[in-house]
């Protein structure tokens, strides 16, 4: 089944073309990397999928139904979780708030505790939960954040460059991690570390000067010549 | 009167209003365009450079002319001097934090206006204006005989208040000289741009912000001594033109100094048309409300273009 | 023992200290408790949107004042008694509030504090506009015979101390259990980063809506009972200075805690109180302590008291 699919949506921003007449489709259970040069317009493809940039033209279709028109927060309810591409915790609150703030859409009570220690366990960060998120090191507010989106239970979790600026052995973790989650949900993930790509996205979307340059499995990609020039070439 | 003449005369007493508004305000969003800061001790500066004035022609006497040129060099100065010295010691400190500053400029306020009361007391006071000759003006009409004029009973203006309008305008166009043209202008301008660029680049922006705070209460005070011998110095004066650079600044677009000006003459004749026909409270009331809604519904202001 | 208990000891003991203050203060502090406590409550309500939401506003003497007015105009010239003129106020209060959030909450920042304080500037004039019923800067006295509620004389310095203590005692829990909700937690995360709470399926705008709802009624509820205890409504309760006092109070006492904005009052208070004897320029201690408060305590009294030794301050 199609969990999201876009069609013609495009951005200009004072005629500059950020995103031209994108059509992406991505099944339900799906690991999608979103992968390009910077500039592409990879974050703002994915900023209209989930409603924080209002698209020029075009449609988004979620889980059968026409979110174009819906505000950032009623597309989260229906079932995204976005992570933010620059790291944005609450700094000044602890780790358990943190998730706690986004378990809270769809738990009560007791329930909450329980997600929390849940999530948090499985990124790691769980003997952290009352540091102040503020002071965690970079690596583990990244994890954070990625906790911050599963304890959602979303349908589809946009990931956006979620290993940028991790060490080698923390993004080891982040690949088991992801293939753990994908038995339980869509992923798009937006990648620039190609060994991420590799061996963790089931397919891939090139995005070029703000168009669909390709799309196919890892391996198919890897052996596109048009990629190579624009992407794996300059990389 | 007839209608026609006292609408002439309203306009002549908002020309002059707009003008010492227009320095007002092009101080008030100085500092907002280059610092991004709200200055709420902006009218307390206004007040005083009235009252200084009024202790430097009690101090000089004389020919009134004298202790005149006097203030309008030394009032200016010390208020500017004052407010750079506000800039370094307190908004310095709080890293210019948009709301942080309004805090401390509201105590600021405080701080003045009381010290004032306590050095200078409750009393209004008058500076003499160095000339003031009446005019006369002549009202035109179609009349019995064909074109006629007259001269009707109290339209009148005086040197003075001719010689305020014409001293602005000369302020203005200085100020818009030192920003296109000097070196100071491009590091103020640059500051503004980008100020993390601007001290990539060695700009000493901090130097700049006591300045620019500095030159923007100094124009402050300069609006008050062109006013001060029509209005006289209070301690409570600074209110009102406080709230009238707010609504200037608000209309021509946030930091914008043509749009500045613009606003404040429409602002400063319209004053002047508008009493004719409603109560001043009343004005006022329409005059807040206009401004609180122009920030909701258009915050680039009324005469401002639309920028991300 | 657990936060929570810490807590609710804390301010449930503060409610009791001021309860039984009342009979051994000498007559002079006894009336100027009574005053700090309607105050402080006004200070609670403002808290709840600067202190835990992060909105700055120059605007709540209109709250207070649309309470003040709603329960004083509805005694003096419709003749009613004191318990439904009180719902008048505090009903008065929230619709204000909710009519000027409509309105200011479509911006942020330095613009929300402008539009705020010009709109509470537009209706303090149109209070004096309004001369002829209002008396303007004068006011009116609303005499100690229309002050019985429910046959208690409100005018009597004991029933206006008890009844000050209860609308305190009410604000003050309101906030403790507010800011314990998952309501009152996702204003504090709004406070933060709105946007990230957004992508967290948040409504931010209902939620700031909600708060400044919340902290105008709390306002006007208290506008209300100082007209009502103390007998007296004027336009000076509506001016910008009524706006800048609540700041003011809940800067120094510390935003964002349930305590600061009644240590805050009390401070503020018995300073300009004694400072007094030396000048009549009391504005100038306010002055001097906002720009002292910016500089060197931005936390507040409370706010460094948790940040120091008890970090469990709610």
């Amino acid at each position: 089944m199609t969990l999201l699919s876009t069609r013609g949506l495009s951005k200009h921003f004072d005629g500059l073309k950020a995103v031209t007449d994108v059509d992406f489709d991505l099944e339900e259970g799906e690991v999608r990397a979103l992968i390009g040069p910077n500039g592409a317009g990879k974050t703002t493809l994915v900023g209209m999928i989930c409603g924080r940039i209002p698209p020029s033209s075009g449609s988004v279709q979620f889980d059968g139904a026409d979110i174009t028109a819906l505000p950032a927060h009623k597309r989260i309810l229906r079932g995204m979780a976005y992570t933010f591409q620059i790291t944005s915790v609450f700094a000044r609150l602890p780790a358990a708030e943190n998730v706690a703030l986004a378990a809270r859409r769809r738990l009560q009570g007791d329930a909450v505790e329980a997600a929390v220690d849940d999530a948090l366990s499985r990124v790691g960060l769980r003997d952290r939960r009352d540091e102040e998120a503020g002071n965690l090191s970079y690596g583990h507010q990244r994890l954070l954040e990625i906790a911050m989106g599963l304890v959602q239970r979303p349908r589809l979790l946009i990931l956006d460059e979620p290993t940028q600026g991790l060490a080698d052995s923390e993004i080891d973790a982040f690949k088991a991690l992801i293939r753990e989650l994908s038995a339980e949900t869509t992923i798009l993930l937006i990648e620039h570390n190609m060994s991420v790509v590799m061996e963790t996205a089931d397919r891939v979307t090139v995005l070029n000067f703000g168009e669909v340059l390709a799309e196919g499995t890892p391996q198919e990609i890897h052996e596109n010549d048009a990629v190579q020039a624009a992407y794996l070439g300059t990389g | 009167m007839e209608l026609g003449p006292y609408i002439l005369l309203a306009s002549l007493e908002g020309a002059v209003t707009a003008a010492v508004l227009a320095l007002t305000a092009v101080g008030l969003s100085l500092v907002f365009g280059v610092m991004r800061v709200v200055n709420i001790a902006h009218g307390e500066f206004f007040m005083l450079g009235a009252v200084i004035a009024w202790f430097v022609a009690q101090t000089v006497g004389g020919h009134p002319a004298l202790g005149f040129v006097a203030a309008l060099v030394i009032a200016p100065l010390v208020v500017g001097v004052i407010a750079a010295a506000a800039d370094m010691t307190i908004l310095k400190r709080i890293d210019y934090d948009p709301e942080r500053t309004i805090v401390a400029t509201i105590g600021l306020l405080y701080i003045i206006q009381q010290l004032t009361l306590m050095t200078y007391g409750p009393e209004a006071r008058p500076v003499e204006a160095p000339f003031n000759q009446r005019l006369a003006l002549p009202w035109f009409e179609w009349g019995e005989e064909g074109f006629e004029f007259y001269f009707p009973w109290g339209l009148s203006t005086t040197t003075y208040k001719l010689a305020v309008i014409g001293a602005a305008g000369v302020v203005l166009v200085g100020v818009w000289l030192m920003m296109a043209r000097t070196r100071i202008g491009l590091l103020m301008r640059a500051t503004q741009a980008d100020r993390d660029m601007a001290l990539a680049f060695g700009i000493p922006v901090e130097r700049v912000y006591a300045l620019v705070f500095g030159i923007g209460a100094a124009l402050a005070a300069l609006a008050a001594v062109l006013i001060v011998p029509i209005q006289q110095a209070h301690y409570l004066m600074g209110a009102d033109p406080l709230l009238l650079s707010f609504i200037v600044v608000i209309i021509g677009g946030l930091g914008s100094l043509p749009g500045t000006v613009v606003a404040a003459i429409f602002i400063g004749l319209s004053d002047g048309i508008i009493s004719v026909f409603f109560s001043p409270t009343l004005a006022k009331i329409l005059a807040t409300l206009l401004v609180g809604l122009v920030l909701v519904f258009r915050p680039q202001g009324l005469f401002g273009t639309r920028s991300s | 023992m657990s936060a929570t208990a810490k807590s609710l000891i804390l301010h449930l003991g503060l409610l009791a200290v001021l309860f039984a203050l009342q009979f051994v203060l000498p007559a002079y502090h006894h009336g100027n408790l009574a005053r700090i406590m309607v105050l402080a409550s006004y200070a609670v309500g403002y808290n709840i949107l600067f202190g835990y939401t992060g909105l700055l506003s120059l605007g709540h003497a209109l709250f207070f004042a649309a309470g003040m007015y709603g329960m004083g105009l509805t005694i003096q010239h419709a003749g009613f008694t004191p318990a439904p003129a009180l719902i008048v106020g505090i009903l008065a209060g929230a619709v204000v509030a909710a009519g000027l959030a409509l309105l200011a909450l479509r911006t942020t920042g330095v613009a929300f504090l402008i539009v705020t304080l010009m709109f509470a500037q537009a209706g303090y004039l149109t209070i004096l506009y309004f001369g002829e019923y209002t008396r303007g800067d004068e006011g009116f006295v609303i005499q100690a015979f229309d002050r019985m509620l429910w046959g208690i004389d409100l005018s009597n310095p004991e029933n206006r101390y008890f009844a000050a203590w209860g609308l305190f005692a009410v604000c003050l829990l309101i906030c403790l259990r507010l800011v314990r909700s998952p309501f009152g937690k996702t204003l504090v995360a709004i406070r933060e980063n709105e946007e990230r709470v957004r992508m967290l399926g948040y409504n931010t705008f209902a939620h700031k809506l909600g708060a400044m709802v919340i902290s105008g009624t709390i306002s006007a509820a208290a506008g209300a009972f100082y007209g009502l205890l103390f007998g007296y409504a004027g336009a000076s309760f509506a001016g910008v200075q009524y706006s800048i006092f609540p700041l003011l109070w809940v800067l120094l006492g510390g935003a964002g805690t349930v305590l600061g904005p009644f240590v805050g009052t009390l401070f503020m208070f018995y300073l300009i109180d004694l400072s007094s004897g030396i000048t009549t320029a009391y504005l100038l201690i306010v002055g001097v302590a906002l720009v002292l408060l910016t500089l060197f305590a931005p936390q507040g009294l409370t706010g460094e008291l948790r940040r120091r030794v008890w970090g469990w301050l709610p």
